[in-house]
C-alpha cells in the first residue's frame, strides 16, 4: 500500500497537517502575473520559493515558467531585502526588458517586514524603472489564506495599479477569471465572442502556458491580458468576477476606485453556473445568448440523459480550492450524483455556506471541511470509513486512487502526470461535456475491467 | 540548422556585454573557457546568486530535506513552516523505496507540516510543532522525526533543537532538528552541508551491532532516484559486497545507526555527502574515496577500486566476472545505439556532481560535452580537492556549523595501516580525494557555474547541441527552441541510469532523444514555400 499508515480511525489534530489539500500564496501570484501580457514575475525571498513555485507550474503545464528571485541570503534577511530588490529590478530589465515586473512577497519576506512599496518607489524614483515599463506588486505572506489567496492577490493588484477611469465610458465588460486553466479562459473568450460580447479577461493564461512549438522559445509570448487592456477596465460598464474566491477582491477594489458595478458569479463548471453566467454576461454586455450556445446547452443535456443510469446515486470524493469545488459539487448534484466529500485546504466561511445550500437537503450524509487540517489525509481516513466510487482532484490523488481501487478524475492544481487539462476546457457546457466524458470513461472502465466475464456489456 | 562554431571566448565576451557592469564582472569569474593546462584555471563558485538574473538554484531547505533526508522511509520528516515548503517537497524529487515488507513503515508517499499561520510567526510557532509532533507520535507511531526549520522559523527564533530535545524525552523516540531556513547560504549546498551534520550528531553510530557479510562498505550520496539505489545493490550483491547502509538512497534510519560498522565509505555525489564521509573517518577510522556509478566503464572502475580496497584475491576475481559477464550485454546495446550518437553534442548544467558523472556516459556513446557546469558545485567540484584550503571562506559559508570532530574512545578504528593506504594510493586508490570535473574536459569547453538563463538560450543559439541537460525549469524553454533537453534530476521519470543496467538504459534514452521525430516537423508546410500554387490565386 502506498499509504500504508492511513486507517479510519481519525484522530483529532490540532496542529498537524498531513497531504495538504492547499499549497502556499506566492505560487498563486505567480501563476496569476503570468497572465498579463509581457509579464515577468519576480519573487521576493529565498531562492528556493522561485525554484519551487516555477518547477510545480512547470510540471502542471509542461510549458516555460519565467520568474525571477531576489536570492535572499542570511545578510538580506537580517539587513532587510532593498538591495536585492533593487539589484533584481536592474537586472531583468537589463538582460529580460519585461514590460512589466510583478513582484509577489514570501514568507520570509513578509516576516522581516520589507514595505515593498516603498522600495519599489525607490526602484523607480532612482530611475531603475524604464520609461514606459511598470513594477507592480502584492503582498503573499504564505503563512495566510493558500495559494488561491495569493492569485486573488496578485489580481487584485492588477486593477490597484493599472485600472483607471477617463471620461469615456467603454461598451465593455470585465470578466475577473478566477483560477482556471489556460483552456478554461481560452474557452471563456470563446464564449463571449460567439455572443457578441465585448470583454476584457483578465489574467489570461491563454498562449502563455499553452504556446505552440515554433523553434523559438518565445520568452514573452503573444498571450496575456495588456497593460492598455488593463488600464480600460476602469472604463468597462460592468465587471463579472468569476469565483469569489479569486475575484471578489479585485471587482470590489475597482467599484470603489473606478466605479465600475459588479456581481460574483461562480465558475461557469458545469450546466447550472454556466446557465447564470450566461445571463448574466447576456445582461452585462447588452447581447443575446445566441441559437449555436443554447444548441450546445442542448447536447450537454442530451448527454446526461443518455447516461443517467451509470451516474445516478454514485458517491464522489473531491478536493481543491473553493471556486472550481462549489460549481463542480453543484454539477454533480445536477447529473443526481452524490459528491460525501470535500475538503480544500483555503480557508473561508463561504465555502461551508455554499456547500451547506448544495448539500443538506440532497446529501445529508455529506462530509465536507476547509482550511486548516481540511487535508486530504482527513479525506482518505473518511473514505476508508465508508468508500467511493469516484475521486476527483489533483495528481496526489493517484495515491488513493491505487490504494482504494477507485477511479479517479484529475482536476485542480496541480496536475503531474497527465495532459489535457491545459488544452481542453472544463468550463462552459463542451468543458462539462468533456468532464462528463472523463468521469463516464472512469467509472465503466473501471467496471469493465472488473466485473465477472459472464456480465461484459458490448453497449453501455 | 547550420551549426555554426563560436569561439567560445567571443561568446563569453559577448554574453557579458549584456549584464549591466557590476554584474557582468561578477559573472566573469564564473565563466571559465577551459585552456586545456594541467594547472586548472580557477572557476568562481558557491558564490551568491545575483538577484533577478533567473538562476536553477533552490534553497537550503530543499538540499536538507529534498535531498539528503527525504530519500529515507522510515523517518516521519515534519516541516516546520508555512505550507508551501512541505507541499512542493511531497514526492517530487522521484527517490523510490523499497520496503522489504507490507508492514513495514515508509512514509515517503506523505507530507507532514506544521502549516504556520499568521498568530504562529506572530506569537512564535514552538507550542504548535510539539504538539505536531505529539500527533505524528500518535497517529504514525514512528521511530524516529526529524524536524526541518523553513525562512521564518530562524527569524522569529523558534527553536527547532529544543523542541526535538524535548519531544525526544517525553516520547521516547529519536528526535532531531535541522536549522535549514531557506535563506542560509547561497544555494541547497548549504543544506546538505546541515544534514550531514545532523546525521552525524544524531543518528550514525547509535548501533553496535555488526551486521553479516564480508566487505562492509556505505554508499554515499546516492539517492535511489529513478531506482538507480536498486540496480547498484544487484551488482553489490552479484560481487559479494555487503552494503551496510545508503546515504540515503532506499534507506532506513537503522542503517545509518550502524554506519560506523562498514569498512569503507565510497563517496558518489561528492558535493552532498563529503562532509559525512569525513567526519567518519575521523570518528571512527573508516577511510573514503570518490566512485561513479554513472557510466558502465566508471562502473567497473570503482568496482575495482573498492575490490584492490580490501586485497582480497576472491573478490578481485569475483569483480572482474561480474564486470565481464555485465559487460557483455552493455556492449551489445551500445553497438546498435553507437553509430546513432557519435560525434553529436551535450551540454549538460546540474547539480553538484551530475554534470561531470554524465559526461562518462556521453563520452561511452560517442558525444562530446561542449559545455558544462554545476547548480551549486562548489570550487573543488570542479578543480579538485587539492583547492579546498585556497578557499575564502565568505559569510555566506561562515554562517553553517563545522562540527569538530574527534575520535571515538572506543569505537575509533583505522580499517587500514598508513602504508597499505599510500600503497594503494600509488595504485590510484585516491582516498579523501576528488578531483573535479574539469579535468575530464577537452580544451576549448566552456565551464559555466550558476548558469543563468540568458546564458543557455545564449549557449543554444551559438551551439545547437544535439542535447541539452538540465532540470525540469529549464526543459520546455530548451525544447521550445527545437532542442531536445532530457532532465538529470528527475531523468524525464525513467531511469534507473547507474551501474551497467543504467548504462544501458541511458545509451537507449539518448538514442531516442536523438531520433525523436517530431523535432522535424515544427514547420508547418505552408510555412516551408508557397502552398498555393498560382494558378489558384484569384
Amino acid at each position: 500500500m502506498l499509504l500504508r499508515h492511513t486507517s479510519d480511525t481519525i484522530i483529532e489534530r490540532e496542529a498537524l497537517t498531513v497531504n495538504p489539500a492547499k499549497t502556499c500564496q506566492p505560487i498563486g501570484a505567480m501563476y496569476a502575473a503570468l497572465g498579463i501580457h509581457g509579464c515577468l514575475p519576480h519573487s521576493h525571498g529565498s531562492q528556493g520559493c522561485c525554484s519551487y513555485h516555477r518547477s510545480a507550474l512547470t510540471r502542471h503545464y509542461k510549458e516555460p515558467v519565467m520568474a525571477a528571485t531576489s536570492s535572499f541570503t542570511e545578510g538580506s534577511s537580517v539587513f532587510g531585502g532593498q538591495a536585492n530588490l533593487l539589484q533584481a529590478v536592474e537586472t531583468i530589465f537589463t538582460v529580460y526588458n519585461p514590460d512589466v515586473i510583478a513582484v509577489h512577497t514570501t514568507c520570509l519576506s513578509e516576516t522581516i517586514g520589507d514595505d515593498v512599496n516603498q522600495i519599489l518607489q525607490k526602484a523607480r524614483d532612482e530611475n531603475y524603472v524604464p520609461a514606459g515599463k511598470y513594477v507592480i506588486h502584492c503582498n503573499t505572506p504564505s503563512y495566510v489564506g493558500s495559494h488561491v489567496t495569493g492569485y486573488a492577490n496578485m489580481v487584485t493588484s492588477m486593477v490597484k495599479y493599472f485600472s483607471a477611469k477617463s471620461a469615456t465610458k467603454k461598451d465593455q465588460v470585465n470578466l475577473i477569471c478566477g483560477w482556471v486553466e489556460p483552456s478554461d479562459m481560452r474557452e471563456i473568450k470563446r464564449i463571449a465572442a460567439t455572443m457578441g460580447a465585448k470583454i476584457v479577461l483578465f489574467p489570461d493564461t491563454s498562449d502563455v502556458l499553452d504556446t505552440p512549438m515554433t523553434g523559438k522559445h518565445e520568452f514573452y509570448p503573444k498571450g496575456g491580458v495588456t497593460i492598455p487592456e488593463l488600464i480600460s477596465t476602469g472604463d468597462s460598464k460592468y465587471t463579472i468576477g468569476l469565483g469569489s474566491f479569486c475575484s471578489e477582491e479585485a471587482a470590489t477594489l475597482l467599484e470603489n476606485k473606478c466605479k465600475v458595478k459588479f456581481s460574483i458569479q461562480d465558475l461557469p463548471i458545469g450546466l447550472k453556473a454556466t446557465d447564470r453566467f450566461l445571463v448574466a454576461l447576456s445582461r452585462a454586455a447588452g447581447v443575446k445568448v445566441p441559437d449555436s450556445i443554447t444548441e450546445e446547452r442542448g447536447r450537454l443535456i442530451d448527454m446526461i440523459a443518455d447516461m443517467h443510469k451509470y451516474l445516478y446515486g454514485k458517491r464522489v470524493a473531491l478536493w481543491g480550492d473553493p471556486d472550481t469545488l462549489v460549481p463542480l459539487t453543484e454539477f454533480l448534484l445536477t447529473m443526481d450524483m452524490k459528491p460525501v466529500y470535500i475538503v480544500s485546504g483555503t480557508p473561508g466561511k463561504k465555502f461551508e455556506e455554499s456547500m451547506k445550500s448544495l448539500l443538506t437537503e440532497k446529501v445529508p450524509e455529506a462530509k465536507y471541511k476547509n482550511g486548516e487540517r481540511a487535508d486530504m489525509f482527513l479525506l482518505h481516513q473518511w473514505i476508508k470509513q465508508e468508500p467511493v466510487d469516484l475521486l476527483i482532484g489533483n495528481t496526489y490523488g493517484k495515491y488513493i486512487a491505487r490504494d482504494e481501487n477507485i477511479p479517479f478524475i484529475r482536476m485542480g492544481f496541480p496536475i503531474l502526470d497527465r495532459v489535457g487539462h491545459s488544452y481542453f476546457p472544463a468550463v462552459g457546457y463542451t468543458g462539462a461535456m468533456r468532464l462528463l466524458t472523463s468521469i463516464l470513461n472512469a467509472i465503466l472502465d473501471k467496471e469493465d475491467r472488473e466485473c465477472r466475464e459472464e456480465k461484459v456489456e458490448l453497449t453501455m | 540548422m547550420a551549426h555554426i562554431e563560436m569561439d567560445p571566448q567571443r561568446w563569453k565576451q559577448e554574453v557579458l556585454k549584456k549584464y549591466p557592469k557590476k554584474v557582468a564582472k561578477k559573472r566573469e569569474k564564473s565563466i571559465v573557457v577551459h585552456d586545456g593546462a594541467e594547472v586548472l584555471q580557477k572557476i568562481q563558485a558557491n558564490v551568491r546568486t545575483i538577484p533577478g538574473i533567473i538562476t536553477q538554484r533552490g534553497c537550503t531547505y530543499a538540499g536538507c530535506k529534498g535531498v539528503v533526508l527525504g530519500p529515507t522511509r522510515d523517518i516521519v520528516n515534519l516541516v516546520h513552516g508555512p505550507i508551501g515548503c512541505s507541499f512542493y517537497a511531497w514526492l517530487t524529487r522521484r527517490n523510490q523505496t523499497l520496503p522489504p515488507t507490507p508492514e513495514s513503515e515508509n512514509f515517503m508517499n506523505y507530507c507532514f507540516s506544521t502549516d504556520m499561520q499568521d498568530s504562529n510567526i506572530v506569537f512564535g510557532g514552538e507550542i504548535k510543532l510539539k504538539q505536531a509532533v505529539r500527533e505524528v507520535f500518535e497517529i504514525f507511531k514512528p521511530k524516529s522525526i526529524g524536524i526541518f526549520s523553513t525562512c521564518p522559523v530562524g527569524l522569529i527564533g523558534d527553536d527547532v533543537h529544543a523542541v526535538a530535545r524535548e519531544m525526544k524525552e517525553e516520547l521516547g523516540i529519536n528526535i532531531f532538528g535541522f536549522s535549514c531556513e531557506g535563506y542560509k547560504g547561497v544555494s541547497q549546498s548549504a543544506g546538505h552541508h546541515i544534514a550531514n551534520n545532523a546525521l552525524m550528531k544524531h543518528v550514525i553510530g547509535l548501533r553496535d551491532e555488526a551486521p553479516k557479510g564480508k566487505y562492509k562498505v556505505n554508499m554515499l550520496g546516492e539517492y535511489n532516484i529513478g531506482g538507480d539505489a536498486f540496480e547498484l545493490e544487484r551488482i553489490f550483491e552479484k560481487c559479494g559486497l555487503t552494503l551496510i547502509s545508503s546515504f540515503s538512497g532506499n534507506s532506513t534510519i537503522e542503517q545509518f545507526e550502524r554506519a560506523h560498522m562498514a569498512d569503507l565509505n565510497v563517496v558518489m555525489c561528492h558535493r552532498s555527502i563529503n562532509y559525512v564521509a569525513e567526519m567518519m573517518e575521523k570518528k571512527f577510522g573508516i577511510p573514503w574515496f570518490k566512485v561513479n556509478f554513472i557510466g558502465a566503464e566508471a562502473t567497473a572502475k570503482s568496482l575495482r577500486k573498492i575490490a584492490e580496497y580490501f586485497g582480497d584475491q576472491e573478490l578481485i576475481d569475483r569483480v572482474e566476472e561480474v564486470i565481464a559477464e555485465e559487460m557483455v550485454i552493455v556492449k551489445k546495446e551500445l553497438e546498435v545505439i553507437y553509430p546513432h550518437t557519435q560525434g553529436k553534442l551535450a551540454m549538460m548544467f546540474v547539480g553538484g556532481s551530475r554534470a561531470h558523472h554524465y559526461q562518462e556516459l556521453f563520452t561511452e556513446l560517442g558525444m562530446s560535452t561542449i559545455a558544462a557546469g554545476y547548480e551549486f558545485g562548489h570550487r573543488d567540484d570542479y578543480e579538485g580537492r587539492r583547492v579546498i584550503p585556497t578557499i575564502q571562506i565568505d559569510a555566506d559559508s561562515r554562517n553553517i556549523e563545522e562540527l569538530t570532530i574527534e575520535a571515538d574512545e572506543t569505537r575509533f578504528n583505522p580499517r587500514i595501516t598508513e602504508e597499505r593506504k599510500a600503497e594503494l594510493e600509488s595504485k590510484g586508490c585516491g582516498f579523501n580525494d576528488y578531483e573535479g570535473m574539469m579535468v575530464d574536459m577537452a580544451k576549448g569547453a566552456l565551464v559555466i557555474d550558476d548558469l543563468s538563463h540568458y546564458e543557455m538560450e545564449k549557449l543554444i543559439e551559438a551551439y545547437h547541441p544535439d542535447v541539452f541537460c538540465a532540470g525540469i525549469k529549464e526543459k520546455y524553454c530548451v525544447q521550445k527552441m527545437g532542442i531536445p533537453l532530457k532532465q538529470l534530476h528527475s531523468y524525464d521519470y525513467g531511469g534507473p541510469y547507474a551501474g551497467f543496467g543504467g548504462a544501458v538504459n541511458f545509451y537507449k534514452d539518448i538514442d531516442m532523444i536523438v531520433n525523436t521525430s517530431i523535432w522535424k516537423m515544427i514547420k508547418a508546410p505552408w510555412e516551408a514555400e508557397p502552398v498555393i500554387e498560382a494558378e489558384f490565386a484569384v
